[in-house]
């Protein structure tokens, strides 16, 4: 299976959109993925209807028998994530802030604490009019998505692994979820803009990339806003050395189309025409070899 | 020497698991004696850090040869430390039939 | 007063939401702006100026191997299975540990010591006589931004450090600042960035677009302030007209929409230069600063 996952380094560039209009343009031989646990988009555009569910637990977090506590604080004293708290004279964990270490129940001198599940979010394998999809919702506050990226890229290798593609949106940034969406893929596609935010976070992005040895492409969306910026990313990217598959203008169906929940492709116009462009260059340099 | 086959239950007969971290059994052969074990993988529900620390159970149970699916990074790490040759199985054959491909020669060495 | 800037959704222009309220309170405040962001701080790209910069680091343990029998029990204890315990050696693997200190205390023989190793940093710059910027930086190929987060928001002397905090040892030398207005600019999501950003606020501003991504994960981010229970207002951000949706979710939630800034290609083009529109459209700043006088009037009752 040739793999490839759409990521931005800085959000809100327009890299769900891209994902989406690939998709739906790309060979049939395809599993989907939604590695962007936080903010999982993708699913708006295709309507997925869900196939099967199940419960996602992150790592174990602390609890503490208030009734064999002696309020001796040891475990205060060791986390250190601020986890305990004392109030009104108990030991309390504070259940976002726990990593599940588990140094507290090493250090109760009362094996007061131990650790229990807790069920963090939800991992989803759905049908969509394109391709199976894998993906998930992440509870609010919690401090695992990058495992809960990796069950989502486990589901479709395990179900679809005889698959010729598998397509993934990512999340923003350069942490921990953009580390486990990079992690094994073969290529990335990298879709930033024109602007100077868009450039700096562009360089940050392409560095943990590029630590990862995948072949890089970059995608520069709505160049037409700032063509001066548009060509000193282009610049940028020749002299590093990566691939520029893609530029495309600025164009208001694009918004027409997420508002219609539909990919930019269906719809005759610039920007679906630069985006299938692009995807004849990632294939001549990704596919075909 | 003692070989590994990743399983979806505890004995011979049952099916080979593609995944290695998250395996419900470990299957130990040892090839001199020719006796078995089936080891409960504890970390096969765990969150974090599932591919090292079933790595560890391999190296404390003196494991020299793995077979199985698929290895992650991390896991990848650990047992090339430990100088753990791996073989790749993917097929939905039982562990017997894992282990006569493995004898046979047909299976390729990922590790 | 402590006002935190959040978005489920990135590139919502929430970083520059943040940047242009701090321009403008910074006219009669001492106001520190803490780009929280660390994954991808921007905020220095329109405040340029010379910063003083210290390293962010985290304890990894080493292991003496004159003490070490390989008894195995650091790699059993740790969750992470950071630690590997081969026959003769022991194999640690750095970017999936925690610092979490637990492989020391367990080690019957001492064996384990540990040792500091840099994931970030922070800056400190001054870029107006009333407006501090402090970026926290996390470096790439590194996991940890929450740490990096921390420790921003402790330079910029707005957090008192939580009971036995990994890096307790870095605050000492720290001056604590005075000032009035604390602006953090968060990264998007909803995960532990976030929720490290947003803690100790008085107050969320919630900046958001009204399309359906934005729609979705405004609500994902009202989960985490609703979570958390710190006021909340929203902004919406390129707004075209069409807010019903956005309107709508924001009356389910009992949420007032604090602000709506047009889309407006002016404001667009100043924006991707790396200028500030309330500069360039003075106008602006009386409206941001009547909006933090709502903030403070309505929602964030801290001084
Ligand atoms: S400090 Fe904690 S997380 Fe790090 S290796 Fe030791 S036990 Fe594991
Ligand atoms: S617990 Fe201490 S002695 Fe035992 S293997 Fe770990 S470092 Fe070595």
């Amino acid at each position: 299976m040739k793999r490839i996952a759409v990521i931005s380094g800085k959000g809100g560039t327009g890299k769900t959109m891209v994902c989406a209009a690939l998709a739906a343009i790309f060979p049939p031989d395809l599993v989907l993925g939604d590695c962007d646990v936080d903010a999982s988009n993708l699913g708006l555009i295709f309507q997925p209807e869900i196939i099967s569910r199940s419960p996602y637990y992150g790592l174990k977090v602390a609890e503490i028998d208030q009734d064999t506590c002696t309020r001796c604080g040891s475990c205060e004293e060791h986390c250190r994530f601020g986890a305990i708290r004392s109030q009104e004279g108990e030991f309390l964990v504070d259940s976002i802030r726990c990593e599940g270490c588990s140094v507290c129940t090493l250090v109760c001198p009362k094996e007061a604490v131990s650790m229990v599940q807790k069920v963090n979010g939800e991992l989803y394998y759905s049908n969509t009019r394109i391709a199976p999809l894998s993906h998930a919702r992440l509870e609010p506050g919690s401090g695992t998505s990058g495992l809960l990226v990796r069950e989502v890229r486990k589901q479709a290798d395990e179900r679809d692994g005889d698959r010729a593609f598998f397509l993934s949106d990512g999340p923003p940034g350069i942490g921990c979820p953009l580390i486990a969406t990079v992690t094994g893929m073969d290529a990335v596609l990298i879709v930033t803009e024109p602007s100077l935010s868009g450039l700096h976070d562009l360089k940050r992005v392409v560095t943990v990339a590029e630590g990862f040895g995948v072949t890089i492409f970059v995608a520069i969306n709505k160049y037409t806003l700032e063509e001066e910026i548009a060509t000193r990313i282009e610049d940028y990217c020749v002299e590093r050395g990566l691939h520029v598959v893609g530029k495309i203008p600025f164009d208001p169906t694009v918004i027409e189309s997420i508002r219609n929940g539909r990919p930019v492709t269906d719809y005759d116009s610039p920007a679906a025409d630069a985006i299938r462009r692009m995807w004849e260059e990632i294939a001549e340099i990704w596919v075909n070899t | 020497m003692k070989i590994c086959v990743t399983a979806k239950g505890d004995s011979l007969d049952s099916q080979a698991e593609m995944r290695f971290g998250r395996s419900p059994f470990f299957i130990v052969i040892d090839e001199e004696s020719g006796a078995s074990s089936a080891i409960k993988n504890e970390y096969a529900d765990a969150a974090g850090g599932v591919g090292p620390r079933s790595a560890q159970v391999l190296i404390s149970n003196g494991v020299q040869v793995l077979i199985t699916g698929q290895l992650g990074g991390n896991a990848q790490r650990a047992i090339e430390a430990a100088g753990i040759e791996v073989y790749q199985y993917r097929s939905d054959g039982t562990v017997n039939d894992a282990l006569k491909q493995y004898r046979d020669g047909s299976l390729t060495r990922i590790l | 007063m402590k006002i935190a800037v959040a978005s489920g959704k990135g590139g919502t222009g929430k970083s520059t939401f943040a940047a242009n309220l701090a321009l403008s309170l910074s006219k009669s405040n001492d106001v520190v702006l803490v780009d929280c962001d660390v994954e991808e701080p921007n905020l220095h790209l329109f405040f340029d100026a010379e910063h003083e910069e210290s390293e962010v680091t985290v304890p990894v343990p080493v292991v003496d191997p004159g003490k070490c029998t390989f008894c195995g029990k650091c790699g059993d204890f740790c969750q992470y299975g950071a630690i590997t315990v081969l026959k003769d050696d022991i194999l640690i693997l750095m970017d999936l540990c925690h610092s979490c200190g637990g492989c020391r205390i367990v080690c019957p023989y001492d064996a384990i010591t540990e040792v500091p190793r840099v994931i970030g940093k922070v800056r400190d710059s001054q870029p107006d006589e009333h407006l501090r910027l402090v970026t926290g930086v996390l470096n790439e190929g590194e996991t940890h931004a929450p740490v990096v987060i921390q420790m921003a928001k402790a330079l910029a002397g707005s957090t008192p450090t939580p009971a036995g905090a990994v890096f307790e040892h870095q605050f000492r030398e720290l001056v604590c600042s005075m000032a009035d207005v604390t602006i953090y600019d968060s990264s998007p999501g909803i995960a532990c960035p976030v929720i490290e950003t947003v803690e100790g606020a008085d107050y969320v501003v919630l900046v958001t677009e009204s399309t359906p991504f934005g729609i979705h994960d405004l609500e994902l981010a009202i989960g985490v302030v609703e979570k958390l229970g710190i006021p909340a207002g929203v902004v919406i951000n390129r707004s075209d007209g069409l807010d019903e949706m956005t309107e709508e979710l924001c009356r389910r939630h009992s949420l007032e929409i604090i602000m709506r800034i047009p889309f407006d290609r002016r404001i667009a083009g100043v924006q991707n230069r790396g200028g500030l529109f309330s500069q360039d459209m003075p106008e602006w700043q009386g409206r941001f600063t009547d909006l933090y006088h709502h903030i403070r009037e309505t929602g964030g009752g801290g001084a």
